[in-house]
């Protein structure tokens, strides 16, 4: 038994001070398993973002801990933090955020640009993850003049462009019309065939059904934790995505 | 991230925002060439003013005539300056006094002046009111540093000939003759025929006064024809040396005291003006108003400065939400502090480099009669300040972001 990938204990967030106080997180506890592939599903404000944002490395909880790997997040200097975001974790954000007036092909460029990886390689590597979310004609548009779809499918692409053995997506389908939707799905569905961790956040069962896990969460905290097909084996892809 | 990459991020980064970038580098080029621009018009009348101050002689002492607190002829009353009898005027005897080697060794030569006011010329019906009528030794022209540009200088036999020549002044020269050549040529002064012998080189005008509005004529010929034989206006003494100017200033304040019966500590009844004195207080003078200038010039470049924190504030916090995606990417805070700290950099650096451009292209032009003269101290300092100023504003407030959490930067508004 290794230990999980991701181990989250007692996770408390609150935002605020005095009356303005919000307790986005009251204390969550998750492990996620190397390979698992998991949905986070609940009403809006129950602090899914939240949870994420902080299982990326981007924001610190009020207090608990969060492993990665096995080590405390929370001792990591500021250099390994950023080497951690780079290396092992992509990220999928719920509003795109990719850098404007940069075209796809840059954006997506650039997370291995600061990994350190020559032109030539950064450049064949952008292009097939590009490529591989559907936007191959689309590599040198800038952002506005790429649709809300075309966007999220380009911050698809910079997530996973580093290969990363963590895959964060905050709503990644939540602005895809069905046919963007299925070429994302089956993105993740292939990623999580090839062994790669993945934490997604759906407001939608469709989605939530290709995930092999789905957890709950209502008012920061978790009330259901439902496995729908076993860790080391392929997500359970429903027929109308697989047609 | 190699270095070269930061630069190439921090090139795309100022691409992206070419307006914003230009009106950076307008605002810095602006507050630099204003800079220098001024201190170099400061440098340059300063120049001007000391090189007016050099033509009207080197190394010379002039000795006039002073009444002043002196009990002179009838004027009585109490006297509260030393034990006088009575004030003299200066003599050709004093000017001869003055050249005895054994008494004056530091005095090369001595030119009586008499001068005469404001006389008529004219020529072949053309006429003209000369600014000054000077009659005076040939040593005069040596002493105080007026060449000829045609003709000659007259010479001492045509001082004990008294004869009656002339040297005139270019603005004589054009005003009877334009473009003819007045050497040889008969005009009269006062009334008086004189032949015109030489023509001064053109010295520009010295605070107002024409210095080319002059007639020069042997002392003996002015003073029988024009002013008759009273006392000497000046005596033009010079020093073999410019370190010999204190040493004659001296010497001749020894002789004339002695033949004038002024007693040590005595008020004297003349004044010796010392060229090499009066550059001394015109220099300081000049250089308090180069200071002003430079003064003015600093003012500009805080303002220049206020504008280019401006900004480069406005540009990162503009910013603070892409440097939250560049964080959450897994930039490290270096290659983000180095492609904004390259960003300010190279924006100072165009705005400054060509500030220097325009501001050396602008001192090529007089400006207002004055020939600015770069400085080259207030080129670095110029460009060393907006520098440092884009630096600082460009990277202080990027280091700032560049610190907070990924998801703080994000949130930014
Ligand atoms: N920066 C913040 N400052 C204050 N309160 C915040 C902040 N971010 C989130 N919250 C609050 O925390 C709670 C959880 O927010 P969160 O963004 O995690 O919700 P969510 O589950 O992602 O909702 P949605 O499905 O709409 O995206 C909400 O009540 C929200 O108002
Ligand atoms: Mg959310």
């Amino acid at each position: 038994m290794t230990a999980p990938v991701l181990s989250v204990r007692r996770l408390v967030k609150e935002y605020g001070e005095g009356d303005a106080k919000v307790r986005a997180l009251r204390g969550v506890d998750l492990d996620v398993e190397r390979g698992d592939y998991v949905a986070v599903m609940g009403a809006s404000g129950s602090g899914k973002s939240t949870l994420m944002n902080i299982l990326g490395c981007l924001d610190v909880p009020t207090s608990g801990r969060y492993l990665i790997d096995g080590a405390d997040v929370g001792e990591l200097d500021e250099h390994r933090l950023a080497v951690l975001r780079n290396r092992r974790v992509g990220f999928v954000f719920q509003s795109f955020n990719l850098i404007p007036r940069m075209s796809a092909l840059a954006n997506v460029e650039l997370p291995l640009a600061y990994g350190g990886i020559g032109r030539a390689e950064r450049r064949s590597r952008a292009l097939a993850a590009l490529e591989r979310v559907g936007l191959a004609d689309r590599v040198h548009h800038e952002p506005n003049q790429l649709s809300g779809g075309q966007q999220q499918r380009v911050a698809v692409a910079r997530a996973l462009v580093t290969a990363p053995a963590l895959l964060l997506a905050d709503e990644p389908t939540g602005n895809l019309d069905t046919a963007s939707t299925r070429d994302v799905l089956r993105v993740l569905d292939e990623l999580s065939v090839s062994g790669r961790t993945i934490v997604l956040i759906t407001h939608e069962n469709d989605v939530a059904a290709h995930a092999k896990r789905v957890i709950r969460l209502v008012d920061g905290e978790i009330v259901e934790d439902r496995r729908q097909a076993p860790v080391d084996g392929p997500p359970p892809r429903p027929a109308e995505a697989a047609a | 991230m190699s270095p070269y990459e930061i630069l190439r991020f921090a090139m795309r980064g100022l691409l992206a925002n070419k307006l914003r970038s230009a009106l950076t580098t307008l605002g810095i080029l602006i507050g630099v060439a204003a800079v220098i621009m001024l201190v170099a018009v400061g440098e340059g009348s300063s120049r001007s003013i000391q090189q007016n101050i050099q033509r009207l002689g080197a190394n010379t002492l002039t000795i006039s005539p002073s009444f002043a607190g002196g009990g002179r002829g009838g004027m009585g009353g109490p006297q509260q300056a030393g034990p006088r009898t009575q004030a003299r005027e200066l003599t050709l005897a004093d000017a001869r006094a003055l050249t005895d080697r054994s008494l004056a060794p530091s005095v090369r030569s001595v030119s009586p002046v008499v001068n005469g006011t404001a006389p008529a010329v004219t020529y072949a019906g053309a006429s003209h009111t000369a600014g000054q009528l000077v009659g005076t030794y040939p040593s005069y022209f040596e002493a105080t540093n007026k060449p000829v540009a045609r003709g000659t200088y007259f010479f001492d036999d045509d001082v004990l000939a008294a004869r009656k020549v002339v040297v005139i002044g270019q603005t004589v020269a054009g005003e009877l003759f334009g473009a003819r050549d007045p050497v040889g040529e008969q005009v009269s002064v006062a009334g008086v025929p004189f032949t015109v012998v030489g023509v001064l080189k053109e010295a520009g005008s010295t605070g107002g006064q024409d210095a080319d509005d002059v007639v020069i004529a042997p002392l003996p010929a002015v003073q029988q024809s024009l002013t008759g034989f009273g006392p000497l206006d000046s005596i033009v003494v010079q020093a073999s040396g410019a370190a010999a100017t204190e040493a004659a200033q001296a010497e001749v304040t020894a002789v004339l005291n002695q033949r004038h019966g002024v007693a040590a500590g005595g008020a004297a009844d003349y004044r010796i003006l010392n060229q090499a004195t009066l550059q001394e207080t015109v220099s300081e003078a000049t250089g308090t108003f180069t200071v002003l200038l430079a003064a003015v010039a600093a003012i500009s470049l805080l303002v220049g400065g206020i504008g280019i924190t401006n900004i480069m504030l406005v540009t990162v916090t503009e910013r603070t939400r892409e440097i939250g995606i560049r964080k959450a990417i897994g930039a490290p805070r270096g290659a983000i502090l180095g492609q904004f700290l390259l960003e300010a950099t190279l924006l100072s650096l165009a705005g400054g480099l060509s500030g220097v451009l325009v501001a050396y292209v602008g001192t090529r032009f007089a400006i207002a009669g004055i020939q600015p003269v770069l400085v080259p101290s207030s080129v670095a300092l110029a460009l060393g300040v907006s520098a440092g100023i884009g630096l600082f504003f460009g990277g202080y407030p990027a280091n700032r972001a560049a610190k907070l959490r990924p998801i703080q930067a994000l949130r930014h508004e």
